[in-house]
């Protein structure tokens, strides 16, 4: 089965589940071409659970249920941070004022695609997942946050959108739906960004509190959901705690999707099981075609995993924390043994100090310094002791942002330092390595940037 | 009900006043942005850190009280 390239990186990717009788879920019908229509999108999974309608009290027991079957179900968002998902709709369910619902598919993860795939061919499962959190929340509106480089994405979820508002007479969900178009820069999805922009300022974090559960967009409480995290609700609420727990680990139940990329014959975006094994993974990819050198857990802000450690590794938070990773947004990105790896990380580390929305002093200056530090280390021309300013640049730069980049930039950094030493070593000492010479694996989406986008992000 | 100090980091502009008057709980880095202790303020600090808060050119520095219904913010400036 092929499936549709997309802008946004050169990923190609192929959809499929890696293989056990009860995947796919959410990738479930999967269509050749385009997008699942409503029509059969109901036909793959059935109607949304029906509410009686019988006045608001019945409605809001029925959505306090759904909460509580969210949190048996032990939902985890799968944005990144990993946050209980019951748990964050409950303090916007119990915020004063009338909550709104923001569905993030920003993903402005270089080596993910999945909310981008799963907005572009399955927008209804993702509605669903919105509308249901709505009413769970008493919402009564209802944002769709694209990305302006997702071009497949936006269209699918706008004719999604209006396929809904034509069958509106037949359903007895009713929020606002209502589908905004994000700039496409790194920290555009981090969630105060997101807030900022859709309250008409320029999408760069905010200082927080006050956090947007409590008051976000239009000074409402927001429920601010990843895209994958909606869609597993519009399954919950279909299959019940009990189904979703039949897949994954205790700590972490159910399915994930996961971008797979580097040396593998289909890199793409799968649906697997919390726990599965790389190596399954790898295989469902259609094997390695090199040896590996190591991989990229979690996304840019993620976890160095030297070669020799990816040995029986379990793609689940329980399996990975002894390495220091976690599955993140579900990137799993390979690097082969031809490459680099000091050369880039370099590469990643001026890319992530370049994406820095230049408003706090230790981001602005401590990413570049330790992009400069990498730089000078892949050369073979640093001065004195680099490792140990990595080290202390590092902690210069941790929770000193309004937002949690700069942590992620020095986490990727340290991980490197630790996965691959003797790499680091030879450049100090040597200089540029072979692999150096070889064009970068790793992808950074060279994206044309438009006058809006650089307005927008205050820097015109 | 303790006090402790914090810094908004989007409206500092290393100006390096809390560090002069300060010191018990913020040095600079290389670039002269403050790095705080944001421990609690002890007796005569809260005092410090009051007038530090006002010098603040840019109103970054902040005052949060502990354990006040979750999260008050002090921000001592002109209408303290």
């Amino acid at each position: 089965m092929t499936a549709p390239t997309s802008p946004t990186t050169d990923l190609a990717p192929a959809m499929s589940a890696v293989a056990t009788p009860a995947l796919p879920r959410l990738l479930s019908g999967i269509p050749e071409h385009g997008a699942l229509t409503l029509g059969e999108h109901l036909a793959v999974h059935g109607p949304l659970p029906v509410q009686d309608g019988r006045g608001r009290r019945r409605g809001r027991e029925r959505a306090d249920g759904l909460i509580e079957e969210i949190a048996d179900a032990g939902l985890l968002g799968r944005g990144g941070a990993g946050f209980p998902t019951a748990t964050k709709m409950r303090a916007v369910a119990g915020a004063r004022g009338r909550p709104i619902v923001v569905a993030n598919g920003a993903e402005g993860e270089p080596a993910s695609l999945k909310d981008h795939t799963l907005l572009e061919l399955l927008p209804h499962l993702v509605l669903d997942g919105a509308i249901l959190a709505a009413e769970a929340v008493d919402a009564d509106e209802v944002v769709i946050a694209a990305c302006e480089y997702a071009g497949a994405s936006v269209d699918s979820v706008s004719v999604a959108i209006a396929e809904r508002e034509a069958d509106a007479g037949r359903s007895s969900h009713s929020p606002a739906l209502r589908l905004v178009i994000l700039p496409g820069h790194y920290v555009a999805g981090q969630e105060s960004a997101l807030v900022n922009f859709l309250n008409g300022g320029p999408a760069k974090p905010l200082f927080t509190p006050p956090m947007p559960f409590e008051r976000g967009v239009k000074r409402r409480p927001t429920l601010l959901n990843n895209i994958e995290t909606l869609a597993h609700i519009a399954l919950i609420a279909r299959h019940g705690a009990p189904w979703f727990r039949q897949l994954g680990t205790p700590t972490q139940p159910g399915s994930a999707l996961v971008t797979l990329s580097g040396p593998v014959s289909h890199p793409g975006v799968y649906e697997i099981e919390h726990g599965a094994s790389l190596a399954s993974l790898i295989e469902a990819g259609g094997g390695a075609t090199a040896r590996l050198r190591g991989a990229l857990l979690g996304g840019y802000a993620g976890t160095w995993i030297g070669g020799e450690r990816l040995h029986g590794l379990g793609l689940s938070n329980e399996h990975l924390a002894p390495h220091g990773a976690t599955l993140g947004a579900g990137v799993v990105l390979l690097l082969s043994e031809d490459a680099c790896p000091v050369g880039e990380t370099a590469r990643v580390a001026r890319w992530l100090a370049d994406q820095s929305a230049r408003q706090c002093g230790p981001c602005v200056h401590g990413l570049d310094a330790l992009a400069l530090t990498l730089e000078e280390i892949a050369a073979g021309a640093t001065q004195g002791k680099a490792v140990q300013r990595i080290d202390r640049l590092a902690s210069l730069v941790a929770r000193r942002g309004a937002c949690s980049h700069p942590d992620g930039a020095a986490n990727l950094i340290l991980s490197a330092l630790e996965a691959f030493p003797s790499e680091f070593a030879d450049h100090a000492r040597h200089g540029p390595c072979e692999g150096c010479a070889a064009p970068g694996e790793l992808p950074l989406p060279l994206r044309p940037v438009s006058d809006e986008t650089l307005r927008k992000r205050g820097l015109q | 009900m303790s006090q402790h100090v914090r810094v908004n980091p989007i409206t500092c502009a290393a100006h390096g006043m809390c560090a002069e008057l300060l010191p018990e709980r913020i040095t600079l880095d290389e670039w002269g942005y403050p790095i705080v202790d944001g421990t609690p303020l002890e007796g005569a600090q809260v005092d410090h850190a009051m007038r530090a808060a006002q010098a603040c050119p840019t109103f970054a520095l902040l005052i949060e009280r502990d354990r006040n219904r979750g999260r008050a913010r002090v921000r001592a400036g002109r209408s303290s």
